[in-house]
Protein backbone atom coordinates (compact mmCIF):
# COMPACT_ATOMS: atom_id res chain seq x y z
CA UNK A 1 0.00 0.00 0.00
CA UNK A 2 1.71 3.07 -0.83
CA UNK A 3 1.45 5.83 2.06
CA UNK A 4 1.74 8.65 -0.33
CA UNK A 5 4.82 11.51 0.89
CA UNK A 6 5.44 14.19 3.10
CA UNK A 7 7.54 17.53 1.67
CA UNK A 8 9.26 19.91 3.92
CA UNK A 9 11.40 22.57 3.13
CA UNK A 10 14.09 23.30 6.17
CA UNK A 11 15.49 26.37 6.09
CA UNK A 12 18.85 26.90 8.20
CA UNK A 13 19.80 30.58 9.23
CA UNK A 14 21.15 33.17 11.25
CA UNK A 15 19.54 36.07 10.79
CA UNK A 16 17.14 38.47 8.54
CA UNK A 17 16.89 38.41 4.67
CA UNK A 18 17.44 41.68 2.77
CA UNK A 19 17.37 41.17 -0.90
CA UNK A 20 14.59 39.46 -2.56
CA UNK A 21 10.95 38.01 -2.29
CA UNK A 22 9.41 38.24 0.54
CA UNK A 23 10.25 35.22 2.74
CA UNK A 24 7.04 35.26 4.51
CA UNK A 25 5.11 35.56 1.48
CA UNK A 26 7.10 32.86 -0.08
CA UNK A 27 6.39 30.52 2.55
CA UNK A 28 3.09 30.92 2.27
CA UNK A 29 3.04 30.16 -2.06
CA UNK A 30 5.06 26.88 -0.70
CA UNK A 31 2.43 25.80 1.76
CA UNK A 32 -0.35 26.25 -0.52
CA UNK A 33 1.79 24.03 -2.87
CA UNK A 34 0.99 21.34 0.01
CA UNK A 35 4.96 21.90 1.37
CA UNK A 36 5.54 22.78 4.93
CA UNK A 37 8.23 25.19 5.60
CA UNK A 38 10.48 24.75 9.06
CA UNK A 39 13.20 27.37 9.88
CA UNK A 40 16.20 26.91 12.51
CA UNK A 41 17.29 29.85 13.59
CA UNK A 42 20.92 29.46 14.79
CA UNK A 43 22.30 31.50 17.51
CA UNK A 44 26.21 32.33 18.74
CA UNK A 45 26.58 32.26 22.08
CA UNK A 46 24.95 35.13 24.35
CA UNK A 47 23.00 36.51 20.96
CA UNK A 48 20.21 37.83 21.49
CA UNK A 49 16.99 36.54 20.19
CA UNK A 50 15.03 39.51 19.23
CA UNK A 51 15.30 40.90 16.00
CA UNK A 52 14.81 37.04 14.81
CA UNK A 53 10.98 37.58 14.33
CA UNK A 54 11.00 36.87 10.28
CA UNK A 55 12.36 33.29 11.56
CA UNK A 56 9.22 32.65 13.62
CA UNK A 57 7.20 34.57 11.06
CA UNK A 58 8.40 32.16 7.65
CA UNK A 59 7.41 28.98 9.74
CA UNK A 60 4.06 29.96 10.71
CA UNK A 61 3.08 30.83 7.05
CA UNK A 62 4.73 28.10 5.99
CA UNK A 63 2.61 26.01 8.24
CA UNK A 64 5.91 24.56 9.68
CA UNK A 65 7.76 24.47 12.80
CA UNK A 66 10.73 27.17 14.21
CA UNK A 67 13.08 27.01 16.89
CA UNK A 68 16.21 29.33 17.82
CA UNK A 69 19.77 26.73 19.33
CA UNK A 70 22.96 27.62 19.89
CA UNK A 71 24.94 25.66 17.44
CA UNK A 72 26.01 22.79 20.29
CA UNK A 73 22.29 22.07 20.10
CA UNK A 74 22.12 22.13 16.55
CA UNK A 75 22.07 18.50 15.97
CA UNK A 76 19.05 17.37 18.38
CA UNK A 77 16.66 20.25 17.29
CA UNK A 78 17.12 19.41 13.53
CA UNK A 79 15.95 16.04 13.80
CA UNK A 80 13.07 16.94 16.51
CA UNK A 81 11.86 19.73 14.31
CA UNK A 82 12.02 17.66 11.68
CA UNK A 83 9.72 14.34 13.56
CA UNK A 84 7.86 17.36 15.03
CA UNK A 85 7.28 19.16 11.65
CA UNK A 86 6.25 15.27 10.48
CA UNK A 87 3.65 14.51 13.32
CA UNK A 88 1.73 18.14 13.02
CA UNK A 89 1.13 17.65 9.12
CA UNK A 90 0.48 14.05 9.71
CA UNK A 91 -2.03 15.38 12.59
CA UNK A 92 -3.37 18.04 10.34
CA UNK A 93 -4.49 15.76 7.92
CA UNK A 94 -5.59 13.11 10.15
CA UNK A 95 -8.11 16.18 12.13
CA UNK A 96 -9.28 16.75 8.75
CA UNK A 97 -10.52 12.82 8.48
CA UNK A 98 -11.71 12.99 11.80
CA UNK A 99 -13.89 15.76 11.24
CA UNK A 100 -15.52 14.85 8.22
CA UNK A 101 -16.44 11.92 10.23
CA UNK A 102 -17.30 13.56 13.52
CA UNK A 103 -19.01 17.18 12.14
CA UNK A 104 -16.74 20.30 11.73
CA UNK A 105 -16.40 21.58 14.45
CA UNK A 106 -15.38 19.04 16.23
CA UNK A 107 -11.99 18.07 17.52
CA UNK A 108 -10.35 15.13 18.67
CA UNK A 109 -10.89 16.23 22.39
CA UNK A 110 -14.32 15.41 21.58
CA UNK A 111 -13.16 11.69 21.51
CA UNK A 112 -13.36 9.82 25.07
CA UNK A 113 -9.66 9.76 26.05
CA UNK A 114 -10.19 6.05 25.28
CA UNK A 115 -10.49 6.37 21.75
CA UNK A 116 -8.05 9.27 21.14
CA UNK A 117 -5.47 6.06 21.67
CA UNK A 118 -6.48 4.32 18.42
CA UNK A 119 -5.98 8.14 16.74
CA UNK A 120 -2.35 8.76 18.37
CA UNK A 121 -1.67 5.08 17.46
CA UNK A 122 -2.17 6.20 13.26
CA UNK A 123 -0.36 9.05 13.57
CA UNK A 124 2.83 7.26 14.83
CA UNK A 125 1.93 4.57 12.15
CA UNK A 126 1.68 6.90 9.21
CA UNK A 127 5.05 9.03 10.52
CA UNK A 128 7.21 5.77 10.65
CA UNK A 129 5.99 4.61 7.36
CA UNK A 130 5.29 7.45 4.69
CA UNK A 131 8.34 8.65 2.96
CA UNK A 132 9.31 11.82 3.32
CA UNK A 133 11.39 14.62 1.30
CA UNK A 134 13.24 16.83 2.70
CA UNK A 135 14.81 20.10 0.94
CA UNK A 136 17.50 21.90 3.42
CA UNK A 137 18.64 25.41 2.15
CA UNK A 138 21.30 26.70 4.16
CA UNK A 139 22.09 30.04 4.71
CA UNK A 140 25.78 30.39 3.70
CA UNK A 141 26.49 34.18 4.31
CA UNK A 142 29.62 35.47 6.09
CA UNK A 143 27.98 35.07 9.66
CA UNK A 144 27.18 31.46 8.88
CA UNK A 145 30.88 30.29 7.89
CA UNK A 146 32.10 29.03 11.57
CA UNK A 147 28.43 27.60 12.35
CA UNK A 148 28.81 24.82 9.28
CA UNK A 149 30.58 22.22 10.20
CA UNK A 150 28.18 21.73 13.20
CA UNK A 151 25.28 22.14 10.65
CA UNK A 152 27.14 19.24 8.81
CA UNK A 153 26.65 17.16 12.07
CA UNK A 154 23.49 18.25 12.83
CA UNK A 155 22.79 16.95 8.85
CA UNK A 156 24.43 13.70 9.71
CA UNK A 157 22.46 13.01 12.78
CA UNK A 158 19.03 14.08 10.70
CA UNK A 159 19.95 11.13 8.41
CA UNK A 160 20.80 8.66 11.09
CA UNK A 161 17.44 9.41 12.71
CA UNK A 162 15.42 9.42 9.34
CA UNK A 163 17.08 5.98 8.32
CA UNK A 164 15.96 4.38 11.02
CA UNK A 165 12.62 4.80 9.58
CA UNK A 166 10.78 2.21 8.18
CA UNK A 167 9.31 4.70 5.00
CA UNK A 168 11.73 5.94 2.42
CA UNK A 169 13.72 9.20 2.10
CA UNK A 170 15.03 11.98 0.07
CA UNK A 171 17.26 15.21 0.10
CA UNK A 172 17.97 17.78 -1.59
CA UNK A 173 20.68 20.44 -0.55
CA UNK A 174 20.92 24.32 -1.32
CA UNK A 175 22.87 26.86 -0.57
CA UNK A 176 22.16 30.94 -0.40
CA UNK A 177 23.78 33.25 -1.30
CA UNK A 178 25.36 31.04 -3.67
CA UNK A 179 28.23 31.65 -5.96
CA UNK A 180 27.12 33.47 -8.97
CA UNK A 181 24.22 33.29 -8.58
CA UNK A 182 21.41 33.83 -5.58
CA UNK A 183 20.47 30.44 -4.77
CA UNK A 184 22.90 27.44 -5.70
CA UNK A 185 22.35 23.47 -5.68
CA UNK A 186 24.49 21.50 -3.84
CA UNK A 187 23.07 18.12 -3.64
CA UNK A 188 20.30 16.83 -5.98
CA UNK A 189 17.99 14.54 -4.73
CA UNK A 190 19.37 11.80 -3.03
CA UNK A 191 18.64 8.61 -0.82
CA UNK A 192 21.76 9.14 1.01
CA UNK A 193 23.25 12.19 2.82
CA UNK A 194 26.83 12.08 3.13
CA UNK A 195 30.03 13.33 2.10
CA UNK A 196 28.15 17.29 2.31
CA UNK A 197 31.47 18.65 3.79
CA UNK A 198 32.89 18.32 0.71
CA UNK A 199 30.35 20.21 -1.05
CA UNK A 200 29.91 23.76 0.78
CA UNK A 201 31.11 26.24 -0.35
CA UNK A 202 34.18 27.67 0.17
CA UNK A 203 33.48 30.87 -0.18
CA UNK A 204 30.52 33.52 0.23
CA UNK A 205 29.72 36.87 -1.61
CA UNK A 206 29.11 38.50 1.62
CA UNK A 207 26.51 40.47 3.25
CA UNK A 208 23.59 39.51 1.63
CA UNK A 209 21.17 37.08 2.60
CA UNK A 210 18.08 36.12 -0.40
CA UNK A 211 16.01 34.15 1.96
CA UNK A 212 13.23 34.71 0.31
CA UNK A 213 14.27 33.75 -3.65
CA UNK A 214 16.05 30.77 -1.56
CA UNK A 215 12.21 29.43 -1.01
CA UNK A 216 11.12 30.61 -4.31
CA UNK A 217 13.62 28.14 -5.59
CA UNK A 218 12.85 25.26 -3.37
CA UNK A 219 9.54 25.43 -4.35
CA UNK A 220 10.76 25.34 -7.82
CA UNK A 221 12.97 22.14 -7.13
CA UNK A 222 9.95 20.36 -5.82
CA UNK A 223 7.76 21.14 -8.70
CA UNK A 224 10.48 19.58 -11.45
CA UNK A 225 10.79 17.12 -9.28
CA UNK A 226 6.86 16.28 -9.29
CA UNK A 227 6.36 16.67 -13.20
CA UNK A 228 9.55 14.42 -14.20
CA UNK A 229 7.52 12.05 -12.07
CA UNK A 230 4.52 12.89 -13.55
CA UNK A 231 1.45 11.06 -12.80
CA UNK A 232 2.94 7.91 -11.33
CA UNK A 233 3.19 10.10 -7.84
CA UNK A 234 0.01 9.22 -6.58
CA UNK A 235 0.73 9.83 -2.84
CA UNK A 236 0.68 13.50 -2.14
CA UNK A 237 -0.71 15.21 0.42
CA UNK A 238 -2.89 18.37 -0.49
CA UNK A 239 -2.86 20.20 2.66
CA UNK A 240 -0.97 20.75 5.38
CA UNK A 241 -2.07 21.33 8.80
CA UNK A 242 -4.28 24.64 10.32
CA UNK B 1 10.03 28.14 20.97
CA UNK B 2 7.71 26.14 18.52
CA UNK B 3 5.26 27.59 16.31
CA UNK B 4 2.43 24.72 17.63
CA UNK B 5 2.63 25.97 21.16
CA UNK B 6 -0.94 27.02 22.61
CA UNK B 7 -1.32 28.33 26.12
CA UNK B 8 1.01 27.34 28.68
CA UNK B 9 -0.84 25.82 31.92
CA UNK B 10 0.46 28.03 35.20
CA UNK B 11 1.59 26.04 37.93
CA UNK B 12 -1.53 24.75 39.65
CA UNK B 13 -1.61 25.59 43.34
CA UNK B 14 -1.80 22.74 45.96
CA UNK B 15 -4.96 22.18 47.11
CA UNK B 16 -6.52 22.53 43.79
CA UNK B 17 -9.21 20.18 43.03
CA UNK B 18 -8.92 18.43 39.65
CA UNK B 19 -12.27 16.47 39.01
CA UNK B 20 -12.20 14.37 35.74
CA UNK B 21 -15.32 15.27 32.76
CA UNK B 22 -15.35 11.99 31.65
CA UNK B 23 -14.67 9.55 34.36
CA UNK B 24 -15.45 12.28 37.50
CA UNK B 25 -12.78 11.56 39.65
CA UNK B 26 -11.32 13.92 41.77
CA UNK B 27 -7.84 14.61 43.14
CA UNK B 28 -6.02 17.02 44.89
CA UNK B 29 -3.00 18.57 44.06
CA UNK B 30 -0.64 18.03 46.69
CA UNK B 31 2.86 19.38 45.42
CA UNK B 32 4.41 19.99 42.19
CA UNK B 33 7.00 16.83 40.99
CA UNK B 34 8.53 18.36 38.19
CA UNK B 35 7.98 19.16 34.58
CA UNK B 36 9.19 18.43 31.18
CA UNK B 37 8.74 19.47 27.44
CA UNK B 38 4.89 17.50 27.31
CA UNK B 39 3.61 18.42 30.90
CA UNK B 40 3.49 19.13 34.45
CA UNK B 41 3.46 16.30 37.19
CA UNK B 42 2.19 16.59 40.31
CA UNK B 43 2.32 14.57 44.03
CA UNK B 44 -1.71 14.28 44.18
CA UNK B 45 -4.29 12.99 47.04
CA UNK B 46 -7.46 10.93 45.87
CA UNK B 47 -9.41 7.83 47.08
CA UNK B 48 -6.98 5.29 45.65
CA UNK B 49 -4.26 6.99 47.87
CA UNK B 50 -1.55 9.71 46.58
CA UNK B 51 -0.98 9.09 42.61
CA UNK B 52 1.39 11.45 40.51
CA UNK B 53 -0.99 12.92 38.29
CA UNK B 54 0.42 14.69 34.99
CA UNK B 55 -1.07 17.78 33.41
CA UNK B 56 -0.77 18.27 29.34
CA UNK B 57 -1.77 20.99 26.70
CA UNK B 58 -2.07 18.59 23.83
CA UNK B 59 -3.67 15.86 23.80
CA UNK B 60 -2.41 13.99 21.41
CA UNK B 61 1.39 13.82 23.02
CA UNK B 62 -0.62 12.95 26.45
CA UNK B 63 -2.57 10.34 24.84
CA UNK B 64 0.75 8.83 22.95
CA UNK B 65 2.76 8.24 26.70
CA UNK B 66 -0.99 6.90 28.19
CA UNK B 67 -0.83 4.43 25.18
CA UNK B 68 2.89 3.73 26.36
CA UNK B 69 1.88 2.83 30.34
CA UNK B 70 -1.10 0.86 29.32
CA UNK B 71 0.98 -1.28 26.80
CA UNK B 72 3.48 -1.55 30.50
CA UNK B 73 1.06 -2.17 32.55
CA UNK B 74 0.08 -5.49 30.40
CA UNK B 75 3.65 -6.87 30.79
CA UNK B 76 2.81 -9.58 33.06
CA UNK B 77 4.79 -10.58 36.10
CA UNK B 78 7.01 -7.92 36.13
CA UNK B 79 6.36 -4.53 37.64
CA UNK B 80 8.12 -2.02 34.68
CA UNK B 81 6.92 1.52 34.40
CA UNK B 82 4.48 3.17 36.41
CA UNK B 83 1.17 1.44 36.98
CA UNK B 84 -1.23 3.31 35.31
CA UNK B 85 -4.41 4.39 36.42
CA UNK B 86 -6.59 6.99 34.09
CA UNK B 87 -6.55 9.25 31.70
CA UNK B 88 -9.09 12.08 31.46
CA UNK B 89 -9.66 15.53 30.88
CA UNK B 90 -9.76 18.70 33.68
CA UNK B 91 -11.90 21.69 32.36
CA UNK B 92 -11.05 25.08 33.88
CA UNK B 93 -12.17 28.38 32.78
CA UNK B 94 -13.92 27.31 29.45
CA UNK B 95 -9.97 25.00 28.29
CA UNK B 96 -9.88 21.81 28.51
CA UNK B 97 -6.40 20.01 29.92
CA UNK B 98 -5.92 16.55 28.95
CA UNK B 99 -4.31 14.50 32.26
CA UNK B 100 -3.46 10.88 33.23
CA UNK B 101 -3.23 9.93 36.73
CA UNK B 102 -0.33 7.01 37.92
CA UNK B 103 1.44 5.29 40.14
CA UNK B 104 3.65 7.63 42.45
CA UNK B 105 7.01 6.02 42.99
CA UNK B 106 8.65 7.36 45.68
CA UNK B 107 12.13 7.07 45.22
CA UNK B 108 15.89 8.60 45.40
CA UNK B 109 17.47 9.51 41.97
CA UNK B 110 19.67 6.52 41.08
CA UNK B 111 23.23 8.75 41.20
CA UNK B 112 22.05 10.13 44.55
CA UNK B 113 21.15 6.55 46.06
CA UNK B 114 24.67 5.18 44.42
CA UNK B 115 26.28 8.07 46.19
CA UNK B 116 24.95 7.82 49.65
CA UNK B 117 25.21 3.89 49.73
CA UNK B 118 28.05 2.81 47.74
CA UNK B 119 29.82 1.99 44.58
CA UNK B 120 29.01 -1.37 44.70
CA UNK B 121 25.46 -0.91 44.44
CA UNK B 122 26.12 0.28 40.50
CA UNK B 123 26.61 -3.49 39.29
CA UNK B 124 23.58 -4.68 41.21
CA UNK B 125 21.41 -2.05 39.87
CA UNK B 126 22.10 -2.90 36.69
CA UNK B 127 21.62 -6.38 37.19
CA UNK B 128 18.23 -5.22 37.77
CA UNK B 129 17.90 -2.95 35.08
CA UNK B 130 18.72 -5.66 32.63
CA UNK B 131 16.63 -7.92 33.94
CA UNK B 132 13.67 -5.54 33.55
CA UNK B 133 14.84 -4.45 30.08
CA UNK B 134 14.98 -7.94 29.01
CA UNK B 135 11.43 -8.49 29.92
CA UNK B 136 10.63 -5.15 28.01
CA UNK B 137 12.44 -6.67 25.20
CA UNK B 138 10.02 -9.82 24.96
CA UNK B 139 6.93 -8.09 25.04
CA UNK B 140 8.39 -6.13 21.54
CA UNK B 141 9.29 -2.63 23.22
CA UNK B 142 12.39 -0.61 23.52
CA UNK B 143 13.02 2.17 26.25
CA UNK B 144 14.48 4.62 24.16
CA UNK B 145 15.33 7.49 26.65
CA UNK B 146 17.34 5.46 29.08
CA UNK B 147 19.07 7.33 31.56
CA UNK B 148 19.58 8.21 35.25
CA UNK B 149 17.25 10.83 34.75
CA UNK B 150 14.68 8.54 34.37
CA UNK B 151 15.16 6.29 36.86
CA UNK B 152 14.49 5.94 40.69
CA UNK B 153 15.25 3.47 43.29
CA UNK B 154 12.58 2.71 45.41
CA UNK B 155 12.36 0.96 49.09
CA UNK B 156 13.90 -1.47 50.87
CA UNK B 157 15.38 -4.19 49.24
CA UNK B 158 16.51 -1.24 47.26
CA UNK B 159 14.63 -2.07 43.58
CA UNK B 160 15.45 0.15 40.55
CA UNK B 161 12.16 1.75 38.83
CA UNK B 162 11.42 3.54 35.43
CA UNK B 163 10.06 6.95 35.62
CA UNK B 164 9.58 8.37 32.55
CA UNK B 165 8.37 5.82 29.61
CA UNK B 166 7.73 8.61 27.02
CA UNK B 167 10.31 7.04 24.61
CA UNK B 168 9.31 3.56 24.97
CA UNK B 169 8.98 2.38 21.04
CA UNK B 170 7.84 -0.72 19.47
CA UNK B 171 10.77 -3.18 18.22
CA UNK B 172 11.54 -2.19 14.36
CA UNK B 173 10.53 1.80 14.57
CA UNK B 174 12.39 4.69 14.90
CA UNK B 175 13.51 5.92 18.44
CA UNK B 176 12.05 9.03 18.77
CA UNK B 177 13.10 10.34 21.99
CA UNK B 178 16.59 10.21 23.13
CA UNK B 179 19.80 12.22 25.05
CA UNK B 180 22.70 12.69 23.17
CA UNK B 181 25.43 11.48 25.81
CA UNK B 182 23.12 8.01 25.96
CA UNK B 183 22.39 7.72 22.09
CA UNK B 184 24.18 5.47 19.78
CA UNK B 185 23.40 7.63 16.71
CA UNK B 186 25.25 10.42 18.32
CA UNK B 187 28.24 8.84 18.94
CA UNK B 188 28.64 7.65 15.84
CA UNK B 189 28.03 3.72 17.00
CA UNK B 190 25.20 2.68 15.23
CA UNK B 191 21.20 4.06 13.86
CA UNK B 192 18.03 5.12 15.80
CA UNK B 193 16.49 2.26 15.22
CA UNK B 194 14.59 0.76 18.20
CA UNK B 195 16.19 -3.08 18.57
CA UNK B 196 17.35 -4.29 21.91
CA UNK B 197 20.85 -3.45 21.51
CA UNK B 198 20.20 0.08 21.73
CA UNK B 199 18.76 0.33 24.81
CA UNK B 200 21.64 -2.09 25.75
CA UNK B 201 23.84 0.86 24.42
CA UNK B 202 22.72 3.31 27.17
CA UNK B 203 23.01 1.16 30.03
CA UNK B 204 26.67 1.19 29.32
CA UNK B 205 26.28 4.66 29.14
CA UNK B 206 24.77 5.21 32.73
CA UNK B 207 27.30 3.43 33.84
CA UNK B 208 30.17 5.51 32.13
CA UNK B 209 27.99 8.58 33.81
CA UNK B 210 28.58 6.86 37.36
CA UNK B 211 32.00 7.29 36.37
CA UNK B 212 32.01 10.87 34.97
CA UNK B 213 29.47 12.50 36.73
CA UNK B 214 29.61 15.27 34.51
CA UNK B 215 29.70 13.64 31.72
CA UNK B 216 31.78 14.46 28.28
CA UNK B 217 31.20 15.68 24.57
CA UNK B 218 31.80 13.31 21.77
CA UNK B 219 35.41 14.42 19.80
CA UNK B 220 35.51 14.93 16.15
CA UNK B 221 36.43 11.40 15.24
CA UNK B 222 37.37 7.87 16.33
CA UNK B 223 34.62 8.26 19.21
CA UNK B 224 34.83 3.93 19.85
CA UNK B 225 38.74 4.48 20.70
CA UNK B 226 37.38 7.58 22.83
CA UNK B 227 35.08 5.65 24.88
CA UNK B 228 37.42 3.22 25.03
CA UNK B 229 39.98 5.26 26.98
CA UNK B 230 37.71 6.46 29.00
CA UNK B 231 36.62 3.91 30.46
CA UNK B 232 40.25 2.46 30.89
CA UNK B 233 41.02 5.59 32.35
CA UNK B 234 39.20 5.43 35.30
CA UNK B 235 39.36 3.22 38.26
CA UNK B 236 35.77 2.77 38.50
CA UNK B 237 34.91 1.60 35.16
CA UNK B 238 38.17 -0.78 34.40
CA UNK B 239 36.64 -3.67 35.84
CA UNK B 240 33.67 -3.24 33.68
CA UNK B 241 35.68 -2.96 30.69
CA UNK B 242 34.70 -6.85 28.77
CA UNK B 243 30.87 -5.73 29.25
CA UNK B 244 30.93 -2.20 28.61
CA UNK B 245 33.00 -2.51 25.43
CA UNK B 246 30.27 -5.30 23.89
CA UNK B 247 27.55 -3.07 24.52
CA UNK B 248 29.00 -0.06 23.52
CA UNK B 249 29.79 -1.60 20.36
CA UNK B 250 26.55 -3.69 19.97
CA UNK B 251 27.86 -7.33 20.25
CA UNK B 252 25.05 -8.12 22.83
CA UNK B 253 21.67 -9.36 21.26
CA UNK B 254 19.88 -9.86 24.25
CA UNK B 255 19.47 -8.06 27.30
CA UNK B 256 19.90 -11.53 29.13
CA UNK B 257 24.06 -11.97 27.44
CA UNK B 258 24.87 -8.66 28.84
CA UNK B 259 23.19 -9.48 32.25
CA UNK B 260 24.39 -13.17 32.37
CA UNK B 261 28.29 -11.83 31.86
CA UNK B 262 27.60 -8.63 33.93
CA UNK B 263 26.63 -11.40 37.03
CA UNK B 264 29.70 -13.89 36.25
CA UNK B 265 31.92 -10.70 36.13
CA UNK B 266 30.26 -9.26 39.87
CA UNK B 267 30.72 -12.77 41.05
CA UNK B 268 34.59 -13.03 39.62
CA UNK B 269 35.20 -9.43 41.28
CA UNK B 270 34.07 -10.98 44.64
CA UNK B 271 35.70 -13.76 44.76
CA UNK B 272 39.38 -12.08 43.73
CA UNK B 273 38.45 -9.94 46.71
CA UNK B 274 38.09 -12.61 49.25
CA UNK B 275 41.23 -14.19 47.90
CA UNK B 276 43.15 -11.01 48.33
CA UNK B 277 42.54 -11.00 52.27
CA UNK B 278 43.70 -14.43 52.39
CA UNK B 279 41.53 -15.15 55.58
CA UNK B 280 39.71 -18.31 55.67
CA UNK B 281 36.56 -16.73 55.98
CA UNK B 282 33.20 -19.10 55.16
CA UNK B 283 32.90 -16.97 52.54
CA UNK B 284 36.30 -18.01 50.70
CA UNK B 285 35.56 -21.30 51.63
CA UNK B 286 32.61 -21.32 49.31
CA UNK B 287 34.72 -19.66 46.86
CA UNK B 288 37.24 -22.09 46.56
CA UNK B 289 34.08 -25.04 46.75
CA UNK B 290 33.35 -23.50 44.32
CA UNK B 291 36.28 -22.85 42.34
CA UNK B 292 36.62 -26.84 42.82
CA UNK B 293 33.76 -28.26 42.05
CA UNK B 294 34.36 -27.99 38.12
CA UNK B 295 37.40 -28.97 38.00
CA UNK B 296 36.10 -32.19 39.26
CA UNK B 297 33.23 -32.28 36.30
CA UNK B 298 35.79 -31.77 34.08
CA UNK B 299 37.66 -34.80 34.80
CA UNK B 300 34.29 -36.93 34.98
CA UNK B 301 33.45 -35.43 32.07
CA UNK B 302 36.75 -36.68 30.41
CA UNK B 303 36.13 -40.30 31.43
CA UNK B 304 33.03 -40.10 29.79
CA UNK B 305 34.45 -39.43 26.37
CA UNK B 306 37.25 -41.79 26.26
CA UNK B 307 34.70 -44.76 27.28
CA UNK B 308 32.05 -43.82 24.97
CA UNK B 309 34.99 -43.92 22.34
CA UNK B 310 35.96 -47.16 23.47
CA UNK B 311 32.38 -48.39 22.90
CA UNK B 312 32.07 -46.90 19.71
CA UNK B 313 35.76 -48.59 18.57
CA UNK B 314 33.86 -52.16 20.17
CA UNK B 315 31.18 -51.52 17.79
CA UNK B 316 33.19 -50.39 14.65
CA UNK B 317 35.13 -53.53 15.10
CA UNK B 318 32.34 -55.92 15.38
CA UNK B 319 30.95 -53.99 12.06
CA UNK B 320 33.76 -54.17 10.61
CA UNK B 321 34.21 -58.05 11.20
CA UNK B 322 30.93 -59.05 10.34
CA UNK B 323 31.57 -57.46 7.10
CA UNK B 324 34.87 -60.19 6.66
CA UNK B 325 32.59 -63.13 7.19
Amino acid sequence: MKKGTLRQILLITDGCSNQGEDPVAMAALAREHGMTVNVIGVLDENERTDGLMEIENIALSGGGIHQLVYAKQLSHTVQMVTRKAMTQTIQGFIHKELQSILGQDKEIEDLPPDKRGQVVEVVDELGETMDLEVLIMIDTSASMQHKLPTVEDALLDLSISLHSRIGENEYALYAFPGKRKQVERLMDWTPILKDIHTIFPKLTTGGITPTGPALKEAIEAYQNKRSKRGLLDDGYIEESTS
Amino acid sequence: MTGTSKNQLADVPRGTRISGKWNKQTYQIMKKLGSGALGTVYLADSLKGRVALKIGIDSMSITSEVNVLKQLSMVQGTVLGPFFYEIDDWERNGKCYPFYVMEYIDGEPLFAFINRRGKEWIGILMLQLLRDLSALHREGWVFGDLKPDNLLVEGSPPKLRWLDVGGTTSIGRSVKEFTEFFDRGYWGLGNRVAEPSYDLFSVAMIVLNAGYPKRFDRPKKGTEDYLMNKIENNQLLKEYKPILSKALLGKYQHASEMRQELFVLLQGGEKSKVRKNKSLSANSRVASRRNRSPAKKKRSGWIETVLFVAFLLFFYTLYLVGHIF
